[in-house]
């Protein structure tokens, strides 16, 4: 099938791109991943990290449920919010046009980026320009995926994040583990210990006497920062939504960080993907309902910052705006996955979810973790590496996440797809071998009745008593009893009773 | 015709489901024999085999195409299938019609026959429109509401409405009774680690219940939860909803 015509005018305009637009270049950060299974073993042994996530994610999850349960038609709301996310994707092309024109008439000034590193490029440009030394940061999940912190560090200029669990993962030199919450694997102790420990390395130290009570935590993240908000001359933000019809970008926070970085500083870079955009104002309201309540689990979060360009003598006077494609064109030309483009990043599917629970975000081997990342990292870079071929098996498929997906992306049927271009693109192996003849067996009741002896030869030979170990399947019966093969299946048993007519 | 049992109720063809025929026979019997005391005309077409659940998940979607093809063959002359397997079922009923997609007759026929599909428990409140089956269990009971019968089918609380208008039977909740068991079909193999972490959390609530008898809809998930609790050799039984259900004075589980 060929892509939407839509594609070609996206990103990188005129750059004589192949058909089929490519799929991103994983980060050095994370080539090399060992495949989930084993990365998730070593999360599973981590005893403090295991009842972090579970108290995190139990307590967010029962908040979110509270508060949707408030709304009259939680279900009508996801529809809306989900049609108009569609209705971005499938005119993508004009809606980002009219972006462009939108924000270049309010005075910001568009970049288009194909992929990350043509947005890092972008981004270090503008600020080496600007002749500073550090950046500060809004919360953002695109530059974490672009690592533009590590490009700009290469060009010799720091950038502070200022979101506190940013903050704690980037004082810890850690990982996120969370979109929403990146410290969430991080208990208020070992914050704590990683203040006293690193703020004094780049600021403002940590005073001596500090405590875990989270108030005096906050404190110290907060003077810590303030010495940055007011010497920043550069702020760089992503943007949860980026409206076409007005040239809005909005970013949705809950401590007021964000709106500083996007008020204080001189010149404000925006690092928008693509599939951020809306078609109209009006979809605000649809989204701006559905994303704290999935998120936070709040009616409403406590800062929404909205801007329309530059407006003299307020707030930035240079504005910048980086659309990036890196990826997202490839999953748009993916009919069944392309709903995965719809997702606002709530991480409400990874609250929920029992896998991303207990693994935490680290075996995941992305920025984006729990069940949105297992299918959105194989389609932004497809499945050449060992991780990303087995996150589409990350899931027992339970459904939770498609429940309390806002934009009800079906995550296990493009776990199941992805699963399906997975065993395609990975020739005879195995496990292919074993299947195609599950499926010759399971084709034909006989062939099926002469399978079903062997059992009940095992279930005689065991003579009721338990299985604690079969060769071979030790993945299996490592932790668990094997059922006990009967001595009569039920086909036999019904023949016995019946007779053998048929239909 | 196969031979057709006793009862003016409706006809019901019983789609045993592979793994219960081979594995669990005492389900399809126990589904058997209580359909029958309701007064079901219950029929196994010999020609089933299996949905193709294993085949479509692990990503061996065009393998499964004969098996859905065989599918509504065999059930398509039927107003009601009945499977004891919420899983199975939402596999007929969510994932034959992906499968089928790119065929247009077969996609017609997926398109008649799945909605006739049903788990026992829409079977028995939907259709049968009853809740006490004359069921007498006197044992604790604690029931898991497996993924597929509560999020995929959305049985909802049928399956508690039969187990509450059991006699003699004690009815214990269970704590994070919604939470997936960690089964997930081949995830058990390719995930094992996660799928036994999942597990123990529910064996664990399970055992807090005090419960003798843990009982769900769904054998796979039952044996998944049943192999940890056996291994810890914790003395809990699992058995299908069809047997607690089929359980009588007369003929006790
Ligand atoms: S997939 Fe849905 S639930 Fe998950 S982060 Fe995206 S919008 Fe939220």
């Amino acid at each position: 099938m060929s892509p939407d015509p839509a594609h070609d005018r996206t990103v990188g305009r005129g750059a004589g791109q192949a058909a089929y637009p490519p799929v991103q270049v994983t980060s050095p950060t994370f080539v090399g991943m060992p495949k989930f299974p084993k990365a998730a073993r070593a999360e599973l042994a981590n005893a403090q990290q295991r009842r972090n996530l579970r108290h995190a994610t139990h307590t967010i999850r029962d908040k979110r449920a509270h508060v949707v349960a408030e709304v009259d038609d939680w279900e009508a709301l996801r529809v809306k919010g989900a049609d108009a996310k569609d209705e971005a994707l499938t005119h993508l092309a004009d809606y980002l046009e009219r972006l462009e024109e939108s924000l270049t008439a309010n005075g910001a000034v568009v970049h288009w980026a194909r992929d990350a590193a043509e947005a890092n490029r972008i981004v270090v440009d503008i600020v080496r320009a600007k002749e500073v030394d550090e950046v500060v940061k809004v919360k953002s999940m695109v530059t974490q995926e672009i690592e533009l912190n590590e490009a700009l560090e290469a060009a010799g200029v720091s950038a502070w994040e200022t979101d506190l669990a940013e903050l704690i993962v980037q004082l810890g030199h850690d990982r996120p583990s969370h979109i929403l919450v990146p410290a969430i694997h991080r208990n208020r102790k070992e914050i704590r210990d990683i203040f006293l420990r690193e703020m004094g390395a780049v600021g403002r130290p940590a005073p001596d006497d500090l405590t875990d009570d989270p108030a005096r935590l906050a404190e110290a993240a907060r003077l810590h920062l303030r010495e940055k908000f007011l010497r920043a001359k550069v702020g760089i933000s992503g943007a949860n939504f980026a409206v076409a019809d007005s040239g809005t970008l909005v970013v949705v926070e809950s401590e007021g960080n964000g709106r500083m970085c996007l008020t204080l500083p001189e010149t404000l870079i925006s690092v928008v993907g693509i599939e951020k955009v809306l078609p109209t104002w009006d979809d605000l309201t649809t989204m701006l309902q559905l994303l704290p309540r999935s998120s936070t689990g709040e009616r409403m979060n406590p800062y929404t910052t909205m801007w329309t360009g530059v407006h003299e003598g307020d707030g930035p006077q240079e504005v910048h705006v980086v659309l990036l494609d890196n990826g997202r064109s490839h999953v748009l030309a993916d009919r069944v996955g392309r709903q995965a483009l719809r997702c606002i990043r709530c991480s409400a599917c990874l609250n929920v979810c029992p896998v991303y629970e207990r693994t935490g975000g680290h075996a995941y081997g992305s920025v984006y973790p729990g069940p949105i990342g297992a299918v959105l990292n194989p389609q932004l870079r497809g499945t050449t590496s060992d991780i990303d071929r087995s996150l589409p098996y990350a899931s027992s498929l339970c459904g939770a996440c498609f429940d309390a997906c806002p934009v009800r992306i079906n995550i296990p049927e493009l776990l199941v797809e992805l699963r399906g271009k997975v065993v395609e693109e990975s020739g005879p192996t195995p496990e292919s071998t074993a299947m195609k003849a599950a499926a010759w067996v399971l084709s034909d009741p006989r062939r099926l009745a002469t399978a079903q002896k062997a059992a009940t030869i095992a279930g005689r030979l065991a003579g009721g008593r338990t299985i604690r170990s079969v060769p071979g399947l030790g993945a299996w019966t490592n932790a668990r009893d094997l059922p006990t093969p009967p001595r009569e299946t039920f086909r036999q048993w019904w023949v016995r009773e019946h007779g053998n007519e048929d239909a | 015709m196969s031979p057709a049992s006793r009862g003016d109720g409706p006809r019901v063809a019983l789609f045993a489901t592979c793994f219960n025929d081979t594995m669990w026979p005492g389900t399809p019997k126990a589904t058997v024999r209580l359909l029958e005391r309701l007064g079901c005309r219950v029929e196994f077409p010999l020609q089933q085999t299996c949905c193709g659940q294993m085949l479509t998940n692990t990503g061996y979607a065009a393998e499964a195409v004969p098996l859905v093809r065989r599918f509504v063959e065999v059930f398509g002359d039927y107003d009601h299938v009945v499977a004891p397997s919420g899983s199975c079922v939402g596999s007929v009923r969510e994932q034959h019609p992906m499968i089928a997609k790119d065929d247009a007759v077969l996609s017609s026929r997926v398109a008649e026959v799945a909605p006739r599909v049903l788990e026992l428990s829409e079977f028995l409140v939907d259709v049968l429109g009853v809740t006490d089956v004359g069921a007498y269990f006197p044992h604790r009971v604690t029931y898991h509401p497996t993924c597929h019968s509560l999020r995929m089918i959305r049985v909802a609380d049928r399956p508690l409405q039969l187990l509450r208008a059991v006699r003699g039977i004690d009815l214990v909740e269970l704590a994070g009774a919604e939470e997936c068991c960690g089964f997930g079909g081949t995830f058990a193999m390719k995930n094992a680690d996660v799928s036994i972490a999942m597990g123990s959390d529910k064996a664990r609530n399970v055992l807090d219940t005090g419960a003798e008898v843990l009982v769900a809809g769904d054998n796979s998930c039952l044996a998944h939860i049943g192999g940890i609790l056996g291994r810890q050799r914790s003395g809990v039984r699992t058995m299908h909803l069809a047997e607690i259900l089929a359980s009588t004075e007369e003929h006790p589980a």
